[in-house]
Parts: structure tokens; C-alpha cells; sequence
């Protein structure tokens, strides 16, 4: 008998489905990943089984648990279910913990109400497992508060007090999605090394994880169910069209088709561009140290980096968003001020910038006309209302949405949509150069496909040179020509796209690829993942930032700074560069 | 937590000082002397008496004179009620306020954080509306005018209470007055905690103590009460003051010879000195509250405490 | 949810439209004025006979004229005295909230301190020391209730400062003073319009308070306020002299109140879709 059984659930509020008819099964011990786009209903699943969905919300069907009813149950019932039977880690610890109480009071609680332990056992227990989730001195954070615990760390209390009652089934919903790339691997191993025989439902929109870490799947469009199945097959012979959608759009880091090296003039050059900021009562944070970049007409150079990286301020810098402590910018030949407010309006015209979030880029009060309308009122000053609305047209054409967009508000619109009207305000000015921050990292798989899209097309018919920030390595692979990766604030490595994947100099980069799951079932996932978290940039290590992580640090690293050097047209930072072999 | 109690006990200093002053400064800047409204004094009494009170040295340097009065505790003579000091007057119709004050303040939050609590947990039912429509008349009507109403019903006409605070010396002539100060406080501390209550539970990590199995009970105790308390013990400020003004009104409708009657009665009167004298006494003893109301959202909330 | 059709706003609003209306046509139609005494009729009960509605005081003056008057004053301060003050809130707030850094810290500091004082102190203080002034009273009550306004906007200018569709102005080159009125003053209007209809209560509140320690607004001149005061001396014979302002002023303070809380709904609804 299975340990889930979910019959016909549907939930509902008021008229919408965001559930629909869902029927599946889950065995003892076995991984099951749940995926689908947002909005699929897959959260609200998880949620349903717990019992944790809003009063208005209707539900029918079945679930049943162990063979007893879990729909309509009474509050009693459920909570001898929560913790004991089914544990559940949520997608953002840093919300989903309470941030006015110790970590440890938090979980003693839960065994506590369950009359699992008492007396002194409870702490006992409770350090045992935050230990036994790879914390650091358990008892020291078992006094710690949420805030005093970086990202991995929390997502680890959060695992520790999912399975503290030592659960029949455990529910992970995007557990790692808001970590960084390295920790998540960390997670994703963890998870599979600590639940033992534990049921995994793995909720996540990352196929790479899936892949990975999933026996079977189940593949969920707008409520339904319409795919499920061993992974291998799925991933090899896909049953409904949307599965088959999905998988096309999910990016593989080790694609082959990618851009081929740019060869155009150099338009845009940095040069050892240090940032830093003050703030009040403390030390200058040093955000980025010593960067260079050049940028060719038509090409796409990617920035990545993980949380502390410094890519945001490196390119807030450029942009004249914020000071630049020393080094200069280049462009086209000419030296560009600092301030924004001091550059010419020719060349603020020329550097355009598009934002992560869509929403909130877009003035809320103001309509999709008037949001694109106002860049050119600005350069273009004496043109006629009527030009100009044409010109609006033809920019929100060319990303791809037509003229009955204009009367919108921006709380009206999607977030590809959004994202698209953004880039239409930036394109209309028809920029030489353009930075995307993130721009694709809010959007769905098949929503940020055409973005790409559009953005490669752009660039083809246009020459426009792209910087382009991101996490996402899958995505960085697909579209750039260049990469140049960071760490706390420094350049790491800069080289071809062709050469970084195959043969990367550092192993910080190294270990950044080896991260990043890929959505191939055959692939097999990473399981030794470079250990540790990015330190805060309060108190940067000494020499070389990243030899407390490095499996091949040496003396030298602890002790001096590297300085970046050319390897066969790599750019690298590391003492060791021309002795280790990283490619695979 | 040191660092942080040392920063606020520093900065409030300048705050008092700046009330002083102002009030200082409003105080002389009223034209009409206080006793321009007796008979006409002879030229020769009338300059006694200025130089009595120092009322003919610069500004500034009674300013000075006042300030260093002040730091050994000494408010001045009262200008109406000669042979006594303001200290004096002050000492005598304090603590009737303070505990008319205090009891109010104690009802309004026991009372308001319960009902705005359980209104909260039972958002949208019958309970909840009815809390809602009974603190909306709370706070929209005056006291002035619920004073007045309450002691038609409940002394004139049903006899219960007394009326008047010098017609009995029970312990029952309190119960009028205080809930009259109490009731709008009550009905604003029942909304704020009803509002942060529900916002709270509205969070991520209550959603994730459900999750864990805790009961409502323990929920609220353990994970909720603490941070929903918080825009509640802001409001204690302003709540602070507005207990004040509403002294003023109910020792005035009820006869209490409070301190809020003696500033009215001193206003009327322009003594002066008594006026200040209670304006820089009840600024300080606001001023310290607010201290300690800053102390103990640093205790409840830790990330003020651990950077 | 459209505007009108959310019921705190049109019913409050309603109420609040119709009182004012009534309180200004109100007196043409009355037979009687506010002043005239009728030695005859003293504190007579709400009755039809020569039109005393609201019955008459212990001076023969009719009720219904002063109330309508005592509402057409109660308002006009209310509302002159919040215009006052959100200007003055406004403005500071949105100073310190746009030049940022120390200024702005000062500038709170300042109103921190002001807050925690019970202003109410200096007003009385002030119109004691400066007689019982007409324009002083406005003067008086926008000095209170600013405070608050400052706050809310700077808070609310702080915050849209450093909004991206700021940053992406100032990046398009959009100059300063356009990014002042199209991008972030339009944002703060939501804000400001509804704390605007919280602080007319307050300064009714306080107006009221003033009258009936014999502070506002002087005979024979009168206010809301100033009739709940007379109407608490007359109460054990007359209650009707009490009741009738007391409701009426309840009444709107309430729908003020009501009024605030369904714009703050219909704003919120607007951002967050």
C-alpha cells in the first residue's frame, strides 16, 4: 500500500482551478519531483496535504495518508500528521524562520508538542541533528538567531526541523531555489545523504534537479497533471506536449550549440574599476577590486557570480549609478564621467539597462505608452506626438507585443510582458550597448526562451553589444560570446565561452560548472560540492578570497593576492593557473 | 544591547533640552505679564515684584536661571499661589493623575491587546465585526463627549456610581474616570493589535510552525504574540500622550484635582511658572518613558540588537 | 475594485457630502437665525413650532441654525487646518526623504521629538498666551497634526527613491524635477490622500477639545465642539442639547474614519494585482 494516495484533488477559489483533478501516488522511501511553471498548482499540492491552504480556498477529492483522510480532517488530526508524519521545507528560510526567536527554541518546540523528548534530552537532541545537517558548532548555533546565519545555513535549520520527528514523508518546495548555485549543490547532496529511507516529494521548476535527484516525476500544467513517469524515460521519450516544452526550454550547461567568439571593434573598455561603500559607523565595504572588461560591437559578455560577487555594483558603476572609487570607463574612444548626471545625453542614450524585476522597474502609475513614450521625450524632443507614438509601436512590435499593450498598467501585465516593455523602453533609444541585470532570472522557462530570443535577434540585426549579469550558468552558456566570472569582488576568470566550460583555469570556476545541475538523467549529479559559503565581504579572507574553499590552495594563496595574468587568452586570478588542469 | 540603551539614553537628552527651551521660549513670548489682569499695582510694588521674579533681566539669562534651577530640582515659585513653589504644586496633584494614568493605560492594554487578539483569530465573524464597530465609536468619539454621557447613565440615572470625585472617598469613584481615559486607547490598541496580529499571521514562519504540528495556543504564544506586539509597543508613545491630554479633560468634567486641572486653571490664570513648570515635568516624565518604551522593543525585537 | 463602487468610500463619503450640503443650505430655510434670543422659549424640545427642530438653548436660540453653524464651522477648520498641515507634512516629509543621508536624519530627529510630546500642552498654552484667535486655532491644529504626514511621505519618498523606475529615469537622462512629478509624486498622492482624510478627524478631535475647555471658537460664534460643551452643563434637563451635536459630531468623525480606510483598501488593490 502506497504511503500517499491523492484521488481527484481539486482546489479551488471562487472560480478559478488551481487544482485540478490531480490523481497520483507515492511510495515508501522512494524521490518523486514534482515540477511545472509557475503557477501549476505545485505548491498548492504541497500545501493541501498539510493541510496549510487559506480558509477561502475549496477543496474535494482525496488525499489520504497511511490510510487515513486527510482532506476535511479536523485541526487535531492534522497536527498528529505535521512534523511526526510528513515534515516540510519551504523555498526562502529567511521568511519561512521566525526571526525573533533562537534556532534552537524554535525546534525544542517541535518536539515538545509532540512529546518526543524531554528534559534535557530535548536540547540534546536538538544539537544532535542541527549537527547531523552539516552545521558548524551545533550548539553554538542552536543559540543563534535567523539573521546571524548565512542563506545555506538557515535552509539547513529548516531541514533540521522538517525532519527532526523523523517523518514518513518529507516535502521539499523549491528548497534551493533561493540559494546560491554552489550552496544548492550543497543542499541538494545533504538532502539526499540525511533522509535515509524517507519519502522525498521534491517540488521544483529546475529540471536539473530533478534529474538528478528523482526517481519518478510528475509534470503539472495550470493544475493538471498531464505527465508522470521514471524520469530516465521521461526525459528520453516525453508523453504530453508541455512536458516536451519543458524540457526543450530548460538550458543545459553542456550544450553545444553556443555563440562563436565576436569579432567586432571594441566599443566599451573598464578598467580597473574599484567600488566600494561607506556606510555609517563602519568600514568602507569594498564591493569590487581591481575589474577590467572590454566590450566588442555585437557581442554578449556575460558577468557571473554568486551572492556578494559584487557583479550588480561592478555594472551600477559603469552605468554612473553609483561612484566608482578609481579606474576609468572608455567609450567609443572617449573617457565617460563618473556621475550620470555629468555624461552627455548621447551617451547616456548609448548604455541602457534592463532590471530583474519587471514590476517594479515600471512606474506603477504610469501606462505602457507613457513608460516607453517618455525615453524618447527626453532625447528626442522635437518630434510630433504623432512620430512618436509610431516609434512607440514599432518598439513594443519589435519585442514582440502589439498596440493594444499601450493603455495597459504595469500591474496588468505578466512578468515576460513586463520584462518585454522594459527592454522596449530600453531599446527604443536604440542603445549601442545594453546590460541586462538579471533581466531573464524572474521569468518561466518558455517566457525567458523568447526573451533570449528577442534579445539574440536584436543583436544580430542590430550590432548591439549585451553585458549580461546572471547566476544562472545554463542560461550564460546559451548566449554569450565571453564570461567573466566573480567572486567577492574580484575577477576570477574572463575567457570564451568555448573555453571556460571545457577547460576553466580556476577552480572556483571549476566548481561553479560542476554546480549547476543538468537536466539529463544520465548525467550524473555532483556529489562533492565545493564546501563552504561566500564569505561576508565584511571581513574578506586574506591573500587569494577564495583559498579557504580551494581544494588546490597552497601556501601562497593564504598569503598573497593573485594578480590576474593572460593563459592563452584566458584572463585568470590564481597563483596556480598554469599548473592545474580543471578541464573534464 | 549596551551600546544600543547608551545611544538612546544620549540622544534623548537633547530632545529634553530642546523642549525646555521651546516651552521656556513660548511661556515669555506671551504678551501680557501675569498680573497685568489685577488691580492696578503702584509702580513701587510692581517693581518689587519684577525683580523678585528676575523679570526684568534678558531672556537668555533667565533662561540660564531657570535651566540651573532645574538641575537641583527646584521649578520656581508659583506666580498665582504666592509662598509656593511650583515643585510643591506640582508634588501635590501628581500622583492622583499618575494613578488615574496608570490604572487607564493598564485597563486599555489588557483589554485592547485581548479583544484586538481574538478578533484577529477569528477575523471576518460575528466577534470580529462587532469588535470592529465597537472600537470605530471608540475612537471616533471624544472623550469630552463619552465623559459627560457615562456619568448621565451610570450616576444619574442608574445611580450606580457617583458622579463627582469629592462626593464619596471609595474606591468606586475611580471607576468612572478611568474608563472614561481608558476607552479611546482601548479601542486603538484593540485596532493596532488586531491589524498586526492578522499581519503577522499572515507571515512565512507562522505558516511554518503550523506546518510543524504546534497548535493555535502555542502559535500564537511562542511565534506570534512577540513580533504583533511590536507596532503596539510603538504606539505606547503617542498612547502615553494622548492618555495625558485625555487627563486633562476628565479631571476637568469630573472634578479631580489632578495635574492636568492645575495646567488648565494655570493657563487660565497665566501663572506662568506652574505652566511651564508642568509642561517641562510631564515632557520629562515622556521623554523617560519613551526611553524605556525603545529599550524594550530592542529586548523583543533581536535583529535592532545583533546587527 | 472602480472607486464608487467600494461602499466605504461612497457611503462615507455620501454621508459626509450630505451633511455638509445640509449644514450649508440648511439655516436659508429655517425661519430662524443664530443669535436671537427668545426669552420664551427657552430650551424647548426638538419640536415643528417655529421651526426650532432641534429645540433651543437656555438662551432661546435656536438649535438647528447653531448646529448647522457649529457643523459649518467644525469643517471648515478641520479641513483648512489638515490642509495646513499636509502641506507642511508633505513637504518636509518629502524633502527629507528625497535629499536623504544626514539632512533627512535631522530633520527626523526633529519630528521624533516633537512626537513624543503631547502638543496638545503647547496649543493650549498658545491660545491662552495669544487670546482666543480664530486664525490661530487653524495655525494651532496643523501644528499638531503635520507630524504624522512627514513621516508617512518621507517614508514613502525613501523608499521610491530607490526603486528601479527611478534609477531607470535618472538613467534615460530624465531630469530631476520630471522624476520629482511624474515618477515619484504621483506615487505618494495614494498615500497622502488617505492620510489626509485620518487627520481631519484628528483635527476635529482637537478643535473640539479646544471649544470645550473654552479655547476655540468664541460666542456667539459656535462649533460643534462648543455645543457639546454647553450641552453637558444642560444635560440633566435637556438632554437633547448634548445628544444631538454628540451624534452628529460622532457621526463624522466615523465616516472621516471609514472614509480613510476605504481609500487605503481601494489604493492598495491598485498596486498589488
Amino acid at each position: 500500500m502506497s504511503l500517499l494516495e491523492i484521488e481527484n484533488l481539486s482546489i479551488r477559489y471562487g472560480d478559478t482551478a488551481v487544482v485540478d483533478g490531480l490523481d497520483f501516488e507515492l511510495d515508501h522511501g522512494e524521490s518523486v519531483g514534482l515540477v511545472g511553471e509557475s503557477g501549476s498548482g505545485k505548491s498548492q499540492t504541497a500545501m493541501a496535504i498539510l493541510g496549510l491552504l487559506p480558509r477561502h480556498a475549496h477543496i474535494s477529492g482525496s488525499i489520504r495518508f497511511d490510510d487515513t483522510e486527510l482532506v476535511g480532517a479536523t485541526k487535531e488530526t492534522l497536527n498528529r500528521f505535521r512534523a511526526q508524519r510528513i515534515g516540510i521545507v519551504f523555498q526562502d528560510p529567511m521568511q519561512a524562520l521566525n526571526p525573533y526567536l533562537r534556532v534552537g527554541r524554535q525546534l525544542r518546540e517541535i518536539l515538545v508538542q509532540h512529546n518526543l523528548a524531554e528534559g534535557s534530552d530535548v536540547d540534546a537532541r536538538v544539537i544532535e541533528m542541527l549537527g547531523r545537517v552539516g552545521l558548524p558548532d551545533a550548539e553554538r548555533q542552536f543559540r543563534s538567531y535567523p539573521h546571524q546565519l548565512s542563506g545555506g545555513m538557515r535552509q539547513r535549520v529548516m531541514l533540521a526541523s522538517a525532519l527532526i520527528a523523523e517523518p514518513d514523508l518529507l516535502i521539499a518546495d523549491e528548497p534551493t531555489t533561493a540559494l546560491d548555485v554552489t550552496v544548492q549543490a550543497q543542499i541538494l547532496e545533504l538532502l539526499e545523504d540525511v533522509r535515509d529511507n524517507t519519502t522525498l516529494l521534491l517540488i521544483t521548476h529546475d529540471l536539473g534537479i530533478v534529474a538528478g535527484y528523482c526517481e519518478r516525476m510528475l509534470v503539472l500544467e495550470k493544475g493538471r497533471l498531464v505527465d508522470s513517469g521514471a524520469t530516465t524515460s521521461l526525459f528520453a521519450s516525453p508523453g504530453h506536449a508541455h512536458t516536451r516544452l519543458l524540457l526543450a526550454a530548460a538550458p543545459r550547461i553542456d550544450r553545444a550549440d553556443i555563440p562563436t567568439p565576436a569579432t567586432g571593434a571594441t566599443i566599451l573598455g573598464i578598467e580597473s574599476a574599484e567600488v566600494s561603500y561607506a556606510e555609517r559607523g563602519r568600514e568602507r565595504l569594498q564591493a569590487v577590486h581591481d575589474v577590467s572588461l572590454s566590450l566588442r560591437d555585437g557581442e554578449t559578455v556575460a558577468v557571473v557570480g554568486e551572492s556578494g560577487s559584487g557583479k550588480s555594483s561592478f555594472v551600477r558603476a559603469l552605468l554612473g549609478l553609483v561612484p566608482m572609487q578609481s579606474g576609468r570607463v572608455v567609450y567609443a574612444g572617449a573617457p565617460l564621467q563618473g556621475p550620470v548626471d555629468r555624461r552627455s545625453k548621447a551617451q547616456r542614450r548609448d548604455l541602457q539597462l534592463v532590471f530583474q524585476d519587471p514590476v517594479t522597474a515600471l512606474n506603477p502609475q504610469l501606462r505602457v505608452h507613457s513608460i516607453i513614450d517618455e525615453s524618447l521625450l527626453v532625447h528626442e524632443p522635437q518630434l510630433s506626438g504623432g512620430t512618436r507614438l509610431e516609434r512607440v509601436i514599432e518598439a513594443l512590435e519589435q519585442v514582440g507585443l502589439d498596440a493594444g499593450y499601450l493603455r495597459r498598467y504595469p500591474h496588468e501585465l505578466s512578468g515576460g510582458q513586463a520584462q518585454r516593455v522594459a527592454i522596449a523602453r530600453a531599446l527604443i533609444l536604440e542603445p549601442k550597448v545594453l546590460i541586462c541585470d538579471e533581466a531573464v532570472a524572474a521569468l518561466d522557462g518558455s517566457v525567458r526562451e523568447q526573451v533570449l530570443a528577442l534579445l539574440r535577434r536584436v543583436q544580430a540585426e542590430t550590432g548591439l553589444a549585451i553585458i549580461f549579469i546572471s547566476h544562472d550558468l545554463a542560461v550564460v552558456r546559451a548566449i554569450s560570446h565571453r564570461v567573466l566570472v566573480m567572486y567577492l569582488g574580484r575577477l576570477i576568470e574572463l575567457a570564451d565561452n568555448a573555453t571556460l566550460f571545457a577547460r576553466p583555469r580556476h577552480p572556483y570556476t571549476r566548481a561553479l560548472i560542476d554546480a549547476v545541475p543538468v537536466p539529463d538523467p544520465v548525467v550524473a549529479p555532483n556529489t562533492a560540492p565545493l564546501q563552504g559559503e561566500v564569505p561576508s565581504l565584511l571581513n574578506p579572507p586574506s591573500g587569494c578570497v577564495f583559498h579557504p574553499r580551494c581544494d588546490h590552495a597552497i601556501d601562497v594563496c593564504a598569503n598573497k593576492l593573485p594578480v590576474a595574468r593572460t593563459i592563452n587568452g584566458s584572463r585568470v586570478a590564481c597563483h596556480r593557473a598554469d599548473e592545474l588542469e580543471l578541464g573534464r | 544591547m549596551f551600546r544600543y540603551t547608551l545611544l538612546r539614553v544620549l540622544g534623548a537628552i537633547p530632545t529634553l533640552l530642546l523642549v525646555i527651551v521651546l516651552a521656556f521660549l513660548m511661556v515669555h513670548a506671551a504678551p501680557g505679564g501675569p498680573f497685568d489682569d489685577e488691580r492696578a499695582l503702584p509702580a513701587e510694588v510692581e517693581a518689587n515684584i519684577r525683580d523678585a521674579y528676575h523679570l526684568d533681566e534678558p531672556l537668555p539669562k533667565q533662561l540660564v536661571r531657570y535651566l540651573s534651577g532645574l538641575l537641583q530640582g527646584d521649578l520656581g515659585p508659583s506666580y498665582r499661589y504666592r509662598g509656593r513653589s511650583v515643585s510643591e504644586l506640582i508634588g501635590g496633584a501628581f500622583p492622583l493623575s499618575l494613578q488615574l494614568g496608570a490604572l487607564a493605560m493598564a485597563l486599555a492594554i489588557i483589554v485592547g491587546v485581548s479583544a484586538g487578539t481574538v478578533a484577529a483569530l477569528r477575523q471576518d465573524s460575528y466577534l470580529d465585526r462587532i469588535v470592529m464597530a465597537f472600537t470605530m465609536t471608540g475612537i471616533s468619539i471624544p472623550v469630552f463627549v463619552f465623559a459627560p454621557v457615562l456619568v448621565l447613565l451610570f450616576a444619574v440615572k442608574l445611580q450606580w456610581l457617583p458622579a463627582g470625585w469629592s462626593s464619596t472617598s471609595g474606591a468606586s469613584r475611580f471607576l468612572l474616570p478611568v474608563i472614561t481615559l481608558a476607552l479611546p486607547q482601548i479601542a486603538y490598541i484593540a485596532r493596532l493589535t488586531r491589524a498586526s496580529m492578522i499581519d503577522v499571521l499572515g507571515r512565512d514562519f507562522i505558516r511554518t510552525a503550523r506546518a510543524q504540528g504546534l497548535g493555535t495556543m502555542t502559535v500564537v504564544r511562542l511565534h506570534a504574540l512577540r513580533p504583533a506586539m511590536l507596532p503596539v509597543l510603538s504606539y505606547m508613545g503617542p498612547a502615553i500622550a494622548a492618555i495625558l491630554t485625555g487627563s486633562v479633560v476628565v479631571e476637568e468634567i469630573f472634578g479631580i484635582p489632578g495635574l492636568g486641572q492645575a495646567f488648565v486653571r494655570g493657563a487660565l490664570n497665566r501663572d506662568y511658572t506652574l505652566v511651564l513648570g508642568i509642561v517641562v515635568f510631564y515632557a520629562t516624565l515622556i521623554v523617560f518613558l519613551n526611553l524605556l518604551v525603545d529599550i524594550l522593543y530592542g529586548v523583543l525585537d533581536p535583529r535592532v540588537r545583533y546587527r | 475594485m472602480s472607486f464608487f463602487r467600494n461602499r466605504a468610500i461612497s457611503v462615507s463619503g455620501g454621508i459626509i457630502l450630505a451633511t455638509a450640503v445640509v449644514a450649508l443650505f440648511g439655516p436659508w430655510i429655517s425661519p430662524n437665525d443664530y443669535i436671537s434670543t427668545d426669552f420664551d422659549r427657552l430650551l424647548l424640545a426638538p419640536t415643528t413650532t417655529g421651526g426650532h427642530f432641534f429645540g433651543t438653548d437656555d438662551l432661546g436660540r435656536d438649535l438647528f441654525v447653531r448646529t448647522m453653524l457649529g457643523i459649518r464651522v467644525t469643517l471648515l477648520v478641520a479641513i483648512v487646518a489638515s490642509f495646513v498641515s499636509l502641506i507642511i507634512g508633505v513637504t518636509y516629509g518629502a524633502v527629507a526623504g528625497f535629499v536623504g543621508g544626514r539632512v533627512d536624519a535631522a530633520m527626523m530627529r526633529f519630528v521624533d521629538t516633537l512626537y513624543a510630546l503631547p502638543f496638545i500642552f503647547f496649543v493650549i498654552l498658545l491660545m491662552v498666551a495669544f487670546e482666543r484667535n480664530f486664525l490661530l486655532i487653524f495655525i494651532a491644529i496643523g501644528a499638531v497634526n503635520w507630524l504624522d504626514m512627514a513621516r508617512i511621505v518621507r517614508g514613502q519618498t525613501l523608499s521610491l527613491k530607490e526603486r528601479e523606475f527611478v534609477a531607470a529615469a535618472r538613467l534615460t537622462g530624465v531630469s530631476t524635477g520630471r522624476i520629482i512629478f511624474r515618477h515619484i509624486a504621483p506615487n505618494l498622492i495614494g498615500i497622502v490622500v488617505v492620510y489626509l482624510t485620518l487627520t481631519i478627524p484628528q483635527a476635529i478631535l482637537v478643535e473640539s477639545l479646544l471649544s470645550f475647555l473654552g479655547l476655540g471658537v468664541q460666542e456667539p460664534r459656535t462649533s460643534l465642539g462648543a455645543l457639546v460643551n454647553a450641552g453637558v452643563n444642560l444635560m440633566e434637563g435637556a438632554s437633547w442639547t448634548l445628544l444631538i451635536p454628540a451624534g452628529l459630531l460622532a457621526m463624522l468623525l466615523m465616516s472621516f474614519n471609514f472614509l480613510g480606510d476605504g481609500l487605503r483598501d481601494y489604493f492598495d488593490a491598485r498596486h498589488s494585482s
